[in-house]
């Protein structure tokens, strides 16, 4: 079917929402609580178009599309309509961008100002909520002041994750993210609710502090824990990995992750990693430099095949090493000591 | 394993797919919630898996092979088999059919402990699907008759057709980020890359003259095997990358004693780990995030992994140590790159043929890729078997070789949890997941507890015939009256050192799923 999408006629797919056909043609129409992997919502109302004759606005995320549609995404209108709607989730958000761990990253923040909403000045008097912060668990620290209840994460946690930790209890004013019956946040920590919160409602404990999103450089690779080969990408500071999110690009895991995956990556900075190769001597460790050690390794090695022979000596290779490293280890102990005692941990 | 959103029916057998590889578990949650696939888990404990499944069968550890058989005799008793596919793709079926004969299914029941009727509905649900999947981990490899238990699972495959095409077959998954290909790049006693053997001599040949020396006709030793010549003071030397036997061996306490008569022992790891402390040679390494190179995931998938962070100190990445030990040795390598490795692995091993760095983008290429054209392969046997016709080969159930007695009345089983992996080196080494489970537990039941009057949390002793450990008691309805979990993270109270050393004699693979211990209160 056909429809007219700011003066552009753009061929749409049956079911399709607006916003879907609107993002498929280029366009960008702004919203909060819209998660393509997750199902529509129109919480947040910041993404309200024009639709040709239908009097007031309607939310381009939950309005399928019709033939001969004749939609506008932007006009003063519309404009006014979503700096208003951001100012009222702004009359009920902490003004603390300087110290947020989401500035940079934040949408709200984005749109703010994309809108030039006025925040200096809060436009709508009345009380703000005042919830305690909740981080009893490792990894989640929960800010249910800054919660602006777009349910991207209670949609992740049910419908990706069929879990279910969370839900909007109350209503109105008084609606909360909550545990069931409001208790501290028990579940399987997988981390999915952080990565799609919009705003620095759902943050990173371990992450907390240690960089803004500008200062970190981003590298896209592939999680080193079970097989399933998550696509992930690591954040880095001052040669630190400080947070791992799901990688944005075509992956396997379409946006998931598990605890360990998420959470499990600080052993990378660990102060017990083995720094400097060691030879034991008289039953101790001792330093050593890398010449060293290599030589001490290969005169004993050739010293025990020459003695014993090529099959005497064994190799482990490692299911935690990479392709390369498995191919040269086990060429090194075929073609270089001679034997085919070379294996590795498939069987446990 | 997108596949999975094109099955009507999801088979899991001896897979804890949440807790170990909770990634894919959510393609099988989504099948089931939104696309009304069916779900069948079997497994001895009551998983989490076991919220969306139609049905559960809880056999007892070890018995896969009389509950397999059972389902495939109501199979061929209800003529439910695909008769086309039999005779078109297969051959031996009559070889099976003939042993299943002597077989009944009240023989099924006694031995797994599962009512006949749900035999009975797993059969005609699994067979009645016109498409279904089979997903299995190391529940049922890790046993002493382990190659039986896939045996008959291909057996089950094959009598109802469902191979060969998308929606249908049989996936392990794999356990460790490149455990796939590390088996594939030769890593392996008795295969050169590509799972060329290494006694057929034109396969030798060709790596003669590829590597330029001359090679082993040997079949070399296992990784349990090195374990056991280390103890006959056969294997003198070991060379270690990145592996922790003293804690994921099977009667680690059998292994701390072969590993000390290892008369030079190197080990190239991160950490100081329980086997390095024996080493003689420690040589710091780098984890996967200080690295350029490749992982291939379960479905063989070759992904391209890429370096963040400089490893710490004077440690130095793995690819480049070896190159440092072998040309020092006097086995000449010379690579700069990993890129420079992978080029030479793909004219080593034809299913790589076609995959170079320049083409590992996004969600990287599925070996077989025989050329650089060639975009990948998602479906294996679609056509034919890699042998031609897929062979039924008959499988009689065999007890595990440790039976609970008198002295040792319990099973144990052991595995993985969420929140920890493999032996615990990096899960125990990063601040959230250590403190968020911090110790070990055995799982026992609310029945058995009560009778021996042991409380949650409480410390208690569980002894095998070749050691014993002292853990956490938690009292949980996971696990049936008999049967004990232990997971075998936790150094401190080490699953392992209860397990047992009995292999499976084809495939080498210990009997770590089930062995007989007792429980006593401390």
């Amino acid at each position: 079917m056909k429809v007219i999408i700011d003066n552009k006629e753009i061929i749409a797919n049956e079911g399709e929402t607006v916003l879907e056909a609107a993002k498929r043609a280029g366009l960008k129409i702004p919203t909060l609580c819209h998660h393509p992997r997750l199902s529509n919502y129109g919480g947040c109302r910041v993404c309200v178009v024009e639709v040709g004759g239908m009097n007031r606005l309607i939310t381009s995320c939950t309005t399928p599309v019709s033939d001969g549609m004749v939609v506008t995404t932007d006009s003063p209108k519309i404009r006014e309509t979503r700096k208003t709607l951001l100012e009222l989730i702004l009359s009920d958000h902490p003004n603390d961008c300087m110290t947020c761990d989401k500035t940079g990253e934040c949408a709200l923040q984005d749109l703010a100002y994309e809108y030039g909403a006025n925040v200096k000045e809060n436009p709508y008097d009345g009380a703000m909520r005042q919830y305690p912060t909740e981080d009893k668990n490792q990894f989640i620290i929960r800010d249910f002041s800054k919660c602006i209840l777009c349910a991207k994460c209670t949609r992740v946690c049910d419908e990706v994750r069929a879990v279910g930790a969370i839900d909007i209890m109350k209503r109105g004013f008084y609606a909360k993210v909550a545990t069931s019956f409001d208790g501290v946040l028990d579940c399987e920590f997988c981390g999915n609710c952080v990565d799609v919160c919009p705003v620095g409602s759902l943050t990173e404990k371990l992450a907390k502090g240690k960089g803004r999103t500008w200062e970190t450089g981003k590298v896209d690779t592939i999680c080193g824990y079970c097989g399933v080969g998550c696509g992930i990408t690591l954040h880095i500071k001052d040669n630190t990995v400080i947070k791992v999110t799901p990688t944005e690009k075509e992956s396997v895991n379409n946006g998931a992750l598990c605890v360990k995956g998420k959470f499990a990556y600080d052993f990378i900075n660990n102060k017990d990693r083995l720094t400097r190769p060691l030879i034991k001597k008289d039953d101790k460790f001792v330093e050593a430099s890398w010449d060293e050690a290599i030589d001490y390794t290969v005169k004993r090695l050739k010293e025990i095949k020459e003695k014993y022979g090529s099959n005497s000596i064994g190799g482990l290779s490692s299911a935690r090493c990479t392709n390369e490293e498995n191919y040269i280890f086990q060429k090194f102990i075929r073609a270089g000591i001679g034997t085919n005692n070379v294996d590795h941990c498939a069987r446990y | 394993m997108d596949e999975v959103e094109k099955t009507d029916l999801i088979f899991v057998i001896g897979s804890n797919t949440t807790e170990a590889h909770p990634v894919a578990a959510l393609g099988l949650k989504k099948a089931v919630r939104y696309n009304g696939t069916k779900l069948i888990v079997a497994d001895p404990r009551r998983i989490d898996l076991c919220r969306f499944a139609d049905l559960h069968l809880g056999h007892r550890p070890a018995t896969d092979v009389a509950l397999i058989n059972g389902i495939l005799k109501v199979i061929i008793d209800e003529d439910l088999i695909n008769k086309e596919f039999i005779n078109e793709r297969t051959e031996g079926f009559e070889d099976v059919r003939n042993l299943l004969s002597r077989f009944t299914i009240d023989e099924a029941e006694r031995i797994t402990g599962v009512p006949k009727e749900k035999i009975v509905k797993a059969a005609r649900m699994y067979a009645g699907a016109k498409n279904a999947l089979i997903y299995y981990t190391m529940g049922i490899t890790q046993h002493s008759n382990g190659t039986g238990n896939v045996l008959s699972l291909a057996n089950l495959v094959l009598a109802t057709g469902k191979i060969g095409r998308e929606g249908s077959g049989l996936n392990p998954l794999r356990g460790q980020n490149n455990v796939q290909g590390a088996c594939d790049a030769g890593a392996i006693s008795e295969y050169y890359p590509g799972y060329q053997k290494v006694n057929d001599e034109k396969n030798r040949e060709k790596f003669e003259r590829l590597w330029g020396a001359k090679l082993s006709e040997k079949i070399g030793l296992t990784a349990t095997e090195m374990t056991e010549a280390a103890d006959a003071e056969k294997i003198k030397a070991m060379y270690v990358m990145g592996e922790n036997p003293l804690i994921s061996d099977p009667d680690i306490n059998h292994t701390r004693a072969a590993f000390s008569k290892i008369e030079f022992l190197v080990v190239q790891d991160i950490f100081m780990s329980e086997t390095a402390e024996l080493a003689h040679v420690i040589l710091p390494a780098s984890c996967f995030a200080e690295k350029d190179g490749t992982f291939t995931n379960t479905e063989r998938r070759v992904q391209r992994v890429r370096k963040a962070v400089e490893p710490p100190g004077e440690a130095m990445e793995d690819w480049q140590i070896i190159m440092k030990i072998s040309n020092a040795f006097g086995c000449k390598m010379e690579y700069e790159h990993p890129s420079q490795i992978m080029d030479e692995l793909a004219l080593s091993m034809p299913q790589c043929a076609g995959i170079s760095f320049d083409r590992l983008n996004g969600l990287g290429i599925q070996w077989p890729c025989p050329d650089k054209a060639h975009p990948g392969t998602r479906t294996l046997h679609k056509e034919r078997f890699t042998r031609g016709k897929g062979l039924f080969k008959p499988v009689e159930y065999i007890p595990p070789r440790e039976l609970p007695d008198k002295e040792y009345p319990f099973t144990l089983t052991t595995g993985r949890m969420l929140t920890h992996y493999h032996t615990g080196t990096m899960t125990r080494r990063s601040a959230g997941t250590n403190e968020h489970v911090k110790e070990g537990y055995v799982e026992i039941s609310p029945e058995d507890a009560n009778r021996l009057n042991i409380k949650n949390g409480e410390k208690i002793r569980v002894s095998s015939r070749r050691g014993q450990i002292d853990i956490k008691a938690k009292v949980t309805t996971m696990v049936s009256p008999g049967i004990v979990f232990i997971p075998f993270h936790f150094k401190e109270a080490a699953a392992n050192v209860l397990t047992s050393r009995e292999l499976d004699p084809i495939a080498k693979i210990p009997e770590l799923k089930s062995c007989a211990v007792k429980i006593e209160k401390k």
